[in-house]
């Protein structure tokens, strides 16, 4: 929109060093100029994504006319400055301060994990002495438990304090200090309790010794013994990149690749740690049929003809409409544009990705595809932003980080949710109101705009309003958004989830248009984007518009007598988890193709064929902000386990359906980009309130978003994720004064009951809950058995 | 139903305006600075030790993360983490000190009050603090340090003196 020229051009200095002359801007210190020049300076502390500390002192340079060696690090570069970092006397202080470092550095090398990928070792090996002039007595540092995803060694932390920071300065959750001094000095967080944050794991690519390494992969393999190939993260709309280290064809760990456009050089421990769920126990090897009562293991081709047979019977004995499919919002695009051709080649255009939409009302308005306004870089440089129905640390933890800058540089974050959040930046607003009232409450914000610019109330907006007018609060957020050179309004997860979902969308674009700013969605999975494009849901297919099917919630409520399930599990993946199971156990022939093979699944499927799961296939994933990103299949799956385009071509051709004659996976991508064309982001549409009437929302409310390792079938398998203190959030959220009504203290267990499915939970009270909310965490294997993400509920103790 | 405030819990009206005249000197960002005025208040409201939830409570009332608080509270020799007598002994024992008879010094307090350096005597009456670097009294070495006063020249006679006066 308001594109920012950066008018700021720096004064740029010429020096000298080792004799080359370089340019750099004033005032920027001398590594920033080297680094770039390629001249390598030894160091520890420095990391160009943090504060300066220069308290490792390697770095020592000698400058003309300075009396000693400087750090390069901490020594802003001047006009004509002539620096030398291979000189003699440079080269004695990096030695002399490599010595030092040695001092209490144990020589544990053989079993340290860092061992041939450790920066102390690279550097000891340029500059150390090979036989060591100490003999005093090494210093031992007793070591913490930091929690389920970084080990810790700490004899071996040589201070840097590059963990300090990271925590401190990007995860914004300031875990880790320097306690005690001296040589008492230990990094640690002194209260005992771990590190919690989201991204936590970045301290153990940070740490240039193996005092900080990854639980999950210790022990498992020597940095030379593996490949690193570039892969691309499964699980949210950001799509960071990665590197995929794998040895002898197991993926080992997963660690960042470098992108400053999206995840610049940090993942989410969602994104490090999933690949446990690669190896979970439960992964399917070979195709799976039912007998019966029983299951037997059985060749493809049985596999495959059952399923043939099971697809056309349901075609033929019930109609084309009567089958449905519901795929993965992480599956690729290939394969969701396999599906959606095998699905509408058989007469079916019942297939959606949206597993947890609430409200489809809006479904032919809708701009092509779920995008995030702007690109993710530019986040950072909203001057406003209003964030409807997220909790982003859990929902998109890269898409939190840039509203984390944003607020930092001075950008105004405010979010409008139905529960106070342990965030990790200051917000500019909190804004805590009951899901029942989102709707009204951003009409009324539409308002105070409409007054604040002078402007007519758009039409109908009154039908929100219910006689209400805005309070200095909704003016504001108006007011905020319409002054911002840059702003923001982005729809989150509980947006989705809302049985008014396509009111808010609509009152939110609204919002966003009135005041200038970028209207953005944060969407499920890697590749919601990619779903809306290549057919993934049942009003569009790529090339042509496509006949109207059923969308996930109809499906859900007029269940369909075929079904296919793809990566799906419906006890966990869906809006309504109840009646997704009641759904699938009423149809008569359910296909499953799934990585694994659960109880829950032996109970319901018909067929269930083992397909490849992330690093096993080939793909595309399109990210929020429309970028394509595709990536190669790194691993084979275990056992029979089959790439799904594969099984999807094959299955193709039995059915005898034109046009899957594909050999690769490129041949398809190919085959999507002809017809969809270049990749430009969607129009948002104009406000169109006919058709929507306000849908209202009765007694008391359960609410919850996802939990943040409760995602996808990978992330739910992924061992070290799930003993996280994250993982483990099965309460029922009530407020006080909820709780003195209904007569449950603290800590009681009590009954929560949507519809006819109860389960049996403890009561926390959060006093910054709206009274008429019990806020419960989906997809946990302890509340999956409940109903709507946000629906009716009782609560009574037991 | 407010949320339970450490601050209120641990801190009385009296320390938290005492916190609050410090604040007052570094405002903005330099609120940081206020961490070891506030801790000294926090000890000295305690029976002169820190336990980790007082620090909780300082960093809670400066809006400042737990660690920062940790970090400057187990950094100075002067906060104490675990209980203490009701009077703390601090002998030098760095160089001039040394050069004059410090550790002398020490063994004789060990001897008198059957402790040695960093314990407290049984009836809680004087803690011995362990190591204790230069405290700027070089001129007049041996010192040392009794709760917040400087005794120098210190010789046998004189230090049992110094602590037999103490309750």
């Amino acid at each position: 929109m308001n594109a920012r020229v950066d008018q700021s051009e720096p004064e740029m200095v010429t020096i000298k060093v080792d004799g080359v002359e370089l340019q750099a801007p004033k005032g920027s210190m001398l590594i920033q100029a080297t680094d770039p020049a390629g001249i390598d300076i030894p160091r520890f502390c420095y990391h160009r994504k943090l504060s300066i500390a220069a308290n490792c002192r390697m770095c020592l340079v000698e400058v003309e006319r300075a009396p000693k060696p400087l750090p390069a690090c901490a020594t802003p570069v001047a006009e004509g400055m002539k620096v030398w970092t291979r000189s003699k006397g440079a080269l004695a202080a990096q030695r002399g301060v490599m010595e030092f470092l040695l001092i209490n550095h144990p020589l544990d090398c053989p079993i340290c994990d860092q061992g041939g990928e450790c920066e102390l070792q690279d550097l000891s090996m340029g500059f150390g002495r090979s036989l060591s002039r100490f003999t005093e007595r090494k210093r031992v540092v007793k070591d913490e438990d930091l929690g389920p995803l970084v080990a810790t060694e700490m004899t071996r932390c040589i201070h840097c304090t590059r963990c300090v920071r990271f925590l401190d300065e990007i995860a914004g959750q300031y875990e880790l200090g320097g306690m005690y001094r001296g040589e008492h000095m230990e990094i640690s967080t002194f209260s005992g309790q771990g590190v919690r944050s989201e991204l936590s794991g970045n301290i153990i690519d940070l740490c240039p010794v193996g005092a900080l390494t990854s639980k999950p992969f210790r022990f498992r393999a020597r940095a030379w013994e593996m490949l690193s190939h570039p892969g691309i993260a499964p699980h949210d709309a950001i799509g960071s990149n990665l590197y995929i280290h794998q040895m002898q064809g197991t993926v080992k760990r997963v660690v960042p690749r470098d992108n400053e456009q999206i995840n610049e050089s940090w993942i989410a421990d969602r994104d490090r740690f999933s690949y446990e769920g690669i190896y979970s126990a439960d992964r399917l090897q070979r195709p799976l049929l039912r007998r019966g009562e029983t299951w037997e293991e059985v060749e493809w081709q049985d596999a495959l003809q059952a399923t043939v047979t099971g697809l056309q019977r349901t075609v033929e004995e019930y109609g084309a409409e009567q089958l449905g499919a519901w795929v993965s919002p992480s599956a690729t695009l290939e394969e969701m544009y396999l599906l959606g051709r095998l699905l509408r080649g058989l007469g079916s255009h019942n297939i959606d990705h949206r597993l947890r939409q609430a409200d489809f009302r809006d479904d032919t308005t809708a701009p092509r595809f779920p995008y995030l306004g702007l690109p993710l870089a530019d986040v950072e440089r909203l001057d406003a932003a209003l964030v409807i129905g997220s909790y982003t640390r859990w929902d998109l933890p890269l898409f939190n980080h840039r509203l984390r800058k944003a607020a930092r540089a001075g950008g105004k974050v405010m979010f409008l949710n139905p529960r106070a959040f342990d965030w990790n930046f200051p917000l500019a607003d909190e804004y805590i109101v009951s899901v029942r009232d989102f709707a009204v409450e951003l009409a009324l914000i539409v308002a105070a705009l409409a007054e604040y610019k002078a402007v007519a109330r758009p039409k109908r907006l009154d039908a929100w309003l219910a006689q209400r007018a805005p309070n200095d609060v909704h003016r504001r957020i108006a007011e905020r958004l319409a002054q911002g050179e840059r702003s923001g309004v982005f729809v989150g997860a509980l947006v989705e989830a809302h049985p008014a979902g396509a009111e808010l969308r609509a009152l939110a674009a609204l919002l966003a248009e009135l005041s200038g700013s970028d209207y953005g969605v944060l969407s499920q999975g890697a590749n919601s984007a990619g779903a809306w494009q290549v057919g993934a849901i049942p009003q569009r297919q790529p090339g042509q518009t496509g006949k109207p099917g059923l969308n996930l919630r109809q499906m859900t409520e007029e269940p369909r007598r075929g079904l296919i399930l793809f990566n799906v599990e419906p006890e966990f993946d869906c809006w309504d988890s109840a009646a997704a199971r009641q759904a699938v156990a009423a149809a008569e022939f359910v296909l499953v193709f799934s990585p694994y093979a659960t109880e829950a699944m032996r109970a319901y499927a018909d067929v269930i064929l083992p397909m490849a799961t992330f690093t096993e296939t080939a793909g595309t994933f399109v990210n929020a902000e429309g970028l394509w990103q595709s990536f190669s299949g790194l691993t084979k799956p275990p056992g029979e386990g089959r790439p799904a385009w594969r099984i999807l071509r094959v299955l193709g051709n039995r059915l005898g359906l034109d046009g899957f004659d594909y050999n690769a996976p490129n041949e398809i991508h190919s085959e999507i980009r002809e017809l969809i064309g270049p990749s430009t982001p969607p129009t948002v549409p104009h406000w169109q309130p006919a058709g929507l009437e306000p849908v209202k929302l009765d007694g008391l409310l359960r609410v919850g978003a996802i939990g943040i390792y409760a995602l996808d079938p990978l992330v739910r398998r992924a061992a070290a994720l799930q003993r996280t203190v994250q993982a483990d959030d099965a309460l029922a959220y009530l407020a006080p004064q909820t709780a003195v009504r209904l007569g449950i203290e603290e800590g009681a267990q009590v009954r929560v009951c949507q519809r006819s499915q109860a389960i049996q939970l403890r009561a926390h009270l959060d006093p910054d809950l709206p009274v008429d909310t019990v806020w419960i965490t989906a997809g946990l294997s302890a509340t999956a058995a409940l109903g709507p993400m946000i629906g009716q509920l009782t609560v009574e103790r037991l | 139903m407010k949320r339970e405030s450490l601050s209120e819990k641990h801190l009385s009206a009296e320390q938290r305006s005492e916190i609050d005249h410090w604040l007052a000197k570094f405002p903005g960002e330099g609120r940081r600075s206020a961490v070891i005025p506030a801790l000294h208040i926090a000890q000295e409201g305690n029976g002169g030790w820190l336990s980790r939830e007082l620090m909780d409570a300082v960093a809670e009332y400066l809006e400042l993360p737990p660690v920062a608080v940790y970090e400057v509270g187990t950094f100075y020799s002067m906060f104490d983490l675990e209980p203490t007598g009701r009077h703390k002994v601090n002998i030098c024992t760095n160089i001039s000190c040394l050069l004059r008879g410090a550790e002398r010094i020490v063994e004789h307090v060990e001897n008198k009050l059957g402790i040695s350096v960093g314990e407290t005597t049984a009836d809680g009456r004087i803690t011995l603090k362990g190591e204790e670097e230069c405290l700027a009294a070089c001129v007049a070495a041996p010192m040392m340090l009794v709760d917040e006063e400087y005794h120098i020249d210190l010789t046998p006679e004189k230090v049992d003196e110094i602590l037999d006066k103490l309750e």
